[in-house]
């Protein structure tokens, strides 16, 4: 059992970065098979605001997504297909019952991986092990993509807050 | 998970392996720790009535210390077969050992929304085997 937490090798940080693609995929699929799951009167219920929420959110989704594989390749390991993950996501999604289900998912979505984000650069700091990818550039990348679910979480928030 | 939660999952266990408290030896090899390491996190552990001690026994889990134990157990049951089944690793057992302190609870959940684990989780993970005793490897299907 490894007592501690840090991340200490190339191996280790590259599983990490796996998670988080998987995290950005189930945010990314379920942002955008929320709207074709609710029920056709519940879809039409769905308010020009909340769609424009989940395109970002599935837009964002991907661009995170894209720049933690770049960080991936050059750590030079394997990763698994994104149609594979797709696949696997769709299968197990229940879909949200309402209008309220798609936004408390999203946040929910929104909240972990921000958690994962923070508690991976806490995990980062905390090691002064050498990766093969600049530290400096690892961090930044973390950092921003962090910041973006940050932000994502209060938008959620904030559309919550006046619907109700 | 923290430390703390790593040693109440390794007594939860030992407990199951020995069918009695847990033995400072036991703890030791499980958590590949010095035993003096045992004790010292075992008298943090009865401090915080989590675990109750008695010399030349071992250690037993409280009511309190259980139910933490069974949180952190499915924290890591969800990381073996999220990494077994959906990355498809191999050494799941190794990587999970290593990854379990960096991921949160909060993470653990959303990782089960894709993988496929049963009910009983965490009475079905098989102690000696280290894993879930339902976690089949090499068909990409959990159960």
């Amino acid at each position: 059992m490894s007592l501690g937490q840090r991340v200490s090798s190339d191996h280790q940080l590259t599983r990490l970065l796996q998670i988080g693609v998987v995290l950005e995929e189930v945010v990314e699929s379920r942002a955008a098979h929320h709207l074709d799951s609710l029920p056709p009167e519940e879809r039409a219920a769905i308010d020009e605001e909340v769609r424009e929420l989940l395109e970002e959110a599935a837009d964002e989704s991907a661009d995170h997504r894209e720049r933690l594989e770049a960080l991936i390749d050059d750590l030079e390991a394997d990763t698994v297909a994104y149609e594979e993950i797709n696949a696997l996501v769709d299968a197990q999604y229940g879909p949200p019952e309402d209008t309220d289900g798609v936004l408390y998912d999203q946040l929910a979505n929104e909240e972990t991986a921000y958690k994962f984000y923070d508690d991976l650069i806490d995990a980062i700091e905390a090691s002064d092990g050498e990766f093969a990818i600049e530290r400096e550039r690892l961090l930044e990348t973390l950092y921003e993509i962090r910041e973006e679910e940050k932000e994502g979480v209060e938008e959620v928030t904030e559309i919550m807050e006046h619907r109700a | 998970m923290n430390t703390a939660d790593q040693y109440l999952k390794a007594i939860y266990l030992a407990q199951r392996i020995e069918d009695g408290p847990a033995s400072t030896g036991t703890l030791a090899d499980l958590l590949e720790v010095s035993p003096a390491s045992v004790n010292e996190m075992i008298g943090k552990l009865e401090d915080r009535g989590l675990v109750d001690h008695e010399k030349y026994k071992g250690a037993s889990l409280t009511d309190e210390g259980l139910g933490r134990a069974h949180d952190a157990l499915q924290t890591y049951c969800i990381i073996e077969r999220f990494l077994a089944n959906v990355l498809e690793v191999e050494e799941y057992q190794d990587e999970a050992r290593a990854l379990e302190s960096v991921i949160d609870d909060t993470v653990a959940e959303r990782l089960d929304t894709i993988i496929d684990r049963p009910g009983e989780c965490p009475d079905c993970f098989d102690a000696d085997r280290d894993a879930c005793e339902r976690l089949e490897v090499g068909d990409g299907c959990a159960d």
